[in-house]
């Protein structure tokens, strides 16, 4: 029997034999120190050619028909070919990038280009998984950026984004209910009224299963609301008050439970399927990052006509997502061009497009010249997505220790059965 | 002779994979893994898992999934075949089951999702007129904490495999005299199959009973898709823990292969035990004297449990090419308001490189495993001697060790060999599940080749290579191709295989399906699952053509 | 050994330890040397051993002559001992000319060449015209004439019968006696034929060896 206190060191010859299949199998080129965007013709040229490996959550047909737009519109203008690798969770591919650090591949590694935000982006920022220096601020088009009134552009879930990742869209907790079904005047103003709206709808409300990200959103959103005092969550979980501060949230989930869709014995995979079961008639109400969803799922008869949106009035959440270059990028030039190309008022008015996408920009109107802000006003948001004013305060995103913390919580208590 | 390569060869290619993965397993479950920064041996990832909230429940759900599927499969199959076989019924039942063999798992998966869910077409022609459901009722359907979508999902899909494995045994256990006298000693139908020929037939099948145990134990696309999710079967925890972003969780995944090997190591001793029960109650049953002659029921039962299973994946595929191209479509509405091409559309151009990766794994593994079983098999020629036990046991090892258990440590041996991601991986893996199909499918008409053929054609002074060339590979042309296309209907449904060893980078269509899954967007969900539907069919359908276009005029090669 | 026909010296089959034959015989050319006995007597393993097809199961030893060439260390194909089974086994992906085309020795060049003796040799046994047939569109009788030209054609230095009356009914049986015995006759092929009928023993002429019994 081993003895786990003291370890005993391995064969030395299993460590030979790993290492001379590392010599056998090592390849991939060496590429130089990475590009810097301050030159950016520089960058332009050495990008021409490369194979930009993209990895985003794959989970939506819009996205993914959006990233192939890009991909084309970058071949055709800057010779950079794009390869999206669709994610079922961003985790693998941060996962990946750990394990070729481990493994010594600080080169040619497999993802160029990163969707990412919040918990997976303070991951990789702390493992020093990301292309520095910062080079987010340093792009051509970072001048048109809105950092001045969306804060969470430079600070992603309270972590200071430090230009290693360039913003992408915005998104706001929004909830959608359909008008023929429920009457807009019984709606719910905030999470207790949510809570009471579930007691006489039983079975017509549910979360996404965390850790799904629509999903811990809803238990973050809760938090916010009913911690007795929201400004410990900016800071990392600490374990003698998590008990305290979170003992409101499992209150209310356990109230809510018995009311929930399937009285919580199944939950949704993600918002995708909440807006699917919204379709078939099973949730009255449902919720999503961004705005424009409705509208857009209205326009590709995923929806019926008659959903609208609302909001909390003390507010919901809001953050940004973002694209991240890894430290062991083999294209990071393309994946400059890329980004920079993202940030394009053109790419931000087309991504706008609730018929395209109907993800916010991160731009500001003001810093727009006519011709791009024209752009952006042609734009028919659709009759379910609120106007900007509408949508009511933003709440901070807690610190990412909160958001792994009350999933490892919401799992032991709810994540495996009874 | 080059053939004197064939059977090193397919150990190397089939066992190699296997037994690297298990290395691969077993050694960072201890915690041993440098590439990772585990220098020591440890029991720590062993105490991490057992720390998992609802671990124990995870694995016993695994458990009782695989052995209530492989009971029931059974159970159905010896209806079948003892209640009908030889009847006309029989005949054509067959044509409409054979074909499931070659849809993809995930695929049949998301038809009875469609079909049974709460919203699905079965509520759907029965509301409101008889349920007076104007929405969907609230009851936990798909996903249900007791796994029983799950176990129909792939009772369904194991149901064809086994049929078709037991039909390929008949010919060697003289089913027609057998019965002939049975039913003469005034036995009734099933009750002579049972005491005459089943326990033979049986000790013919049993390796593929066994498949079906490991695979329904550790299957994770069907288990993602229809099975519980609080929590969920172990071998998707599994798969959740190998692509978790914390390190320390590449050991807890180790270790949760090696309990899934466990798991898998468990259902197959259970199993043993009640196969020595069973065996014991025939014997006794047989020399009771009684003859069970009203087994009617039983016997409808069996086909009525037939029919049921081509009828649930026939309309389940109905239903995804249905919703591949509908518009808004609302309980209880059994056809959607309106029909549009846009998921279509949409799809298409997206399509290019996952089906690209698709055929060119399938081709190549497909091929690679063609090649080394006629090698295997013209040795066999050669040398006089029939594959024996031991050669048919390692043709199963890949489908008997569970896939989660060694693909994990294969990923992690690639990961420690520095082997990028890339084709070659991916073909080597997919071959190791790709070659014992082709081998089932095909040693059977090459070893029941009329070798007289080849003794003429030696005694009109032919050398051996003109014999294999010229007379034995056309005349097995048609076995050939089809073996050929079962083995890429296999490399095509491959899920596991590829999200591991591919490392995402190779995305194929059945991967996409399955991440798609999780967007619930029913529309792309059914133009993924179609396609993956459409390649295999493609692929029987060029098995068929090829030689009847060859030999279009050769009556006696259309027969066979 | 060096005289003309077919000589079997000492040879003797055996399986699992036990000898079913042992045989030293000599069979002229145009001679039918009949073997009979009944199933299992080993006496269709004679034939595969003669063939050079033996199965590696059976054990044997002895040595086989033809016309002063030794055989037993040839491969089958080196052997040019034709042989006629019970079935027609005609190739059936082929035509019945393809079929014959395929047993023409490789001497024969030139495609039309090739060809007009495949005719020559389908009108020899009564079959004019027939080559571009699939073979499986043929009566019983008609393929076993295929059959018996097809291995005439290739030239053979033996014949070898393994009951190849035996599935013809009682007409036909006769006329392929007769078509085949004049057939080896005319070319002075020494034959080796093995059944179990009294009645092909009597119409072969030949010696007759009793085995297994």
């Amino acid at each position: 029997m081993l003895n786990p206190a003291s370890g005993i060191p391995a064969e030395p010859f299993v460590r030979r034999l790993i290492l001379l299949l590392a010599v056998l199998f090592l390849a991939g080129p060496a590429h130089a120190a990475g590009p810097d965007p301050a030159n950016w013709s520089e960058v332009l040229t050495s990008a021409r050619g490369e194979t930009v490996y993209f990895d985003a959550w794959g989970g939506s047909q819009n996205v993914n028909a959006y990233i192939e737009w890009a991909g084309s519109e970058l071949f055709k203008r800057y010779g950079v070919k794009i390869v999206e690798v669709k994610l079922a969770d961003t985790t693998d591919a941060v996962a990946r990038i750990v394990a070729e650090k481990a493994a010594g591949k600080d080169k040619g590694g497999s993802v160029d280009l990163i969707w990412i935000n919040g918990e997976n982006f303070a991951s990789m920022k702390r493992r020093r998984l990301l292309f520095s220096p910062g080079w987010a601020e340093k792009l051509p088009n970072w001048k048109y950026v809105d950092f001045e009134t969306k804060p969470t552009i430079r600070t992603d879930f309270t972590i200071p984004v430090d230009g290693l990742e360039s913003p992408w869209g915005m998104a706001k907790l929004v909830f959608f209910y359909d008008q023929a079904r429920t009457d807009p005047a019984t709606l719910p103003k905030s999470a207790k009224d949510l809570l009471a709206w579930a007691r006489e709808h039983p079975g017509r409300f549910s979360y996404p299963q965390p850790p799904d990200f629509m999903g811990s959103t809803f238990l973050k959103q809760v938090l916010c609301e009913l911690a007795p005092d929201p400004s410990v969550l900016q800071k990392p979980v600490n374990e003698i008050t998590f008990g305290e501060v979170a003992a409101p949230l499992f209150a209310y989930l356990d109230a809510l439970k018995p009311y929930l869709w399937r009285h919580g014995e199944a939950y949704p995979k993600n918002y995708l399927a909440m807006k699917q079961l919204m379709a078939d008639g099973e949730l009255d109400i449902i919720f999503a990052f961004n705005p424009a969803e409705a509208s857009g799922a209205i326009e590709q008869g995923q929806l019926p006509a008659t959903v609208r949106s609302f909001t909390f009035p003390g507010g919901t959440l809001a953050n940004t997502h973002f694209v991240a270059i890894p430290y062991n990028a083999a294209a990071k030039a393309g994946a400059l061009v890329l980004a920079d190309f993202l940030l394009s008022p053109e790419a931000q008015a087309r991504k706008q497009d609730p018929k395209v996408w109907g993800d916010p920009t991160v731009l500001a109107m003001s810093k727009l010249d006519a011709k791009d802000r024209a752009r952006f006003d042609a734009i028919d948001l659709g009759v379910a997505t609120l106007k900007p004013s509408e949508l009511g305060p933003a709440l901070p995103e807690p610190h990412p220790s909160w958001m792994e913390r009350i999933e490892r919580e919401w799992k032991k208590r709810y994540g495996v059965g009874n | 002779m080059i053939a004197r390569l064939g059977p090193p060869l397919a150990v190397l290619l089939l066992a190699g994979p296997v037994l690297c993965g298990l290395v691969g397993t077993v050694l960072p479950a201890f915690g041993y893994l440098p590439a990772l920064g585990g220098t020591r041996f440890t029991l720590a990832p062993m105490r991490d898992l057992l720390a998992e909230p609802g671990l124990i429940r995870s694995a016993l759900t695994s458990l009782a999934v695989a052995l209530v599927t492989a009971a029931a499969v059974l159970m159905v199959v010896v209806l079948f075949v003892a209640g009908w076989s030889g009847t006309r019924i029989f005949g054509r039942i067959l044509h409409l089951v054979s074909p499931l063999l070659s849809v993809p798992h995930a695929a049949a998966a998301f038809g009875l999702a469609f079909l049974i869910a709460p919203s699905g077409m079965i509520a759907r022609l029965l509301s409101p007129w008889l349920t007076g459901w104007q929405r969907p009722p609230d009851l936990l359907i798909v996903n249900d904490p007791l796994a029983l979508s799950m176990t129909a999902g792939l009772i369904v899909k194991e149901i064809p495999f086994l049929l078709l494995i037991t039909l390929a045994a008949l010919p060697q256990v003289k089913l027609a005299e057998t019965r002939a006298l049975a039913a003469s000693l005034g036995y009734g139908r099933i009750a002579g199959f049972l005491f005459g020929v089943w326990p033979r037939l049986y000790r013919q099948i049993r390796l593929a009973v066994f498949a079906v145990i490991a695979f329904s134990s550790s299957v994770v696309d069907v288990a993602q898709i229809l099975g519980p999710t609080l929590p969920p079967p172990l071998a998707v925890r599994i798969v959740g823990w190998a692509n978790d972003p914390d390190l320390a969780r590449h050991f807890l995944a180790a270790a949760g292969a090696l309990l899934q090997l466990g798991v898998t190591a468990l259902a197959l001793i259970v199993w043993l035990f009640f196969e020595g029960l069973a065996g014991v109650v025939t014997r006794r049953l047989g020399q009771s004297g009684r003859r069970w002659r009203g087994d009617a029921v039983l016997r409808r039962s069996g086909l009525a449990a037939m029919v049921a299973t081509a009828a649930a994946v026939g309309a389940g595929l109905a239903l995804l090419s249905i919703w591949s191209v509908a518009g808004l479509w609302q309980f209880p509405e059994t056809l959607p308001h309106s029909f549009t091409a846009s998921a279509w559309i949409r799809t298409i151009p997206q399509i290019a490189r996952p089906l690209g990766i698709t055929l060119a794994c399938g081709l190549l593994s497909t091929l690679l495993a063609i090649a080394v079983t006629l090698l295997c098999l013209t040795r066999e020629l050669q040398t006089g001697r029939p594959a024996g036990r031991w050669a048919l046991t390692l043709l199963y090892l890949p489908l008997i060790v569970p896939e989660a258990a060694f693909l994990f440590g294969l990923q992690i041996f690639f990961l420690a060999a520095r082997a990028e991601p890339g084709l070659p991986n991916l073909v080597l893996a997919h071959f190791v599940f790709v070659m014992p199909y082709v081998f089932l499918a095909l040693s059977g008409p090459w070893r029941a080749f009329d070798r007289r053929h080849e003794a003429i054609a030696a005694g009109l002074g032919k050398s051996r290579r003109t014999i294999l060339f010229s007379i034995r590979l056309p005349m097995l042309l048609g076995p050939i191709l089809t073996a050929a296309a079962v083995g890429f209907a296999v490399s095509v449904g491959q899920y596991l295989a590829t999200v591991m060893i591919g490392a995402g980078r190779l995305p194929t269509i059945t991967t996409e399906a399955v991440a798609l899954a999780a967007g619930g967007n029913r529309r792309v969900i059914g133009v993924y699952a179609l396609l993956q539907m459409l390649l295999p069919a493609v692929g029987f359908a060029v098995a068929i053509i090829v030689p009847a276009l060859l030999f279009r005029r050769r009556r006696a090669m259309r027969a066979g | 050994m060096t005289e003309k026909g077919l000589t079997l010296d000492h040879v003797s089959i055996a399986i699992g330890g036990r000898t079913l034959l042992e045989i030293t015989h000599h069979v002229r050319p145009g001679e039918v040397l009949t073997v009979m006995g009944p199933s299992g007597s080993g006496k269709s393993a004679l034939l595969a051993f003669i063939g050079g097809f033996l199965d590696p199961a059976f054990a044997a030893k002895g040595r086989v002559f033809v016309s002063g060439i030794e055989l037993t260390d040839l491969a089958a194909e080196e052997r040019h001992a034709g042989i006629l089974f019970q079935d027609p086994l005609l190739f059936p992906h082929m035509s019945v000319a393809g079929n014959l085309a395929f047993a023409l020795p490789e001497a024969v060049r030139g495609r039309a060449a090739r060809r007009r003796l495949a005719e020559e040799a389908l009108a020899d046994v009564g079959l004019a015209r027939l080559g571009a047939r699939d073979p499986d569109t043929l009566s019983g009788g008609q393929k076993a004439r295929v059959a018996l030209a097809r291995v005439l054609l290739s030239a053979p230095r033996a014949l070898l019968l393994d009951e190849p009356f035996s599935k013809l009914d009682a007409d036909l049986r006769q006329q392929m006696r007769e078509l085949i015995f004049s057939k080896a006759l005319k070319s002075a092929l020494p034959v080796v034929l093995v059944t179990h009928d009294e009645a092909d023993a009597r119409s072969a002429g030949g010696p007759l060896l009793r085995i297994g019994e």
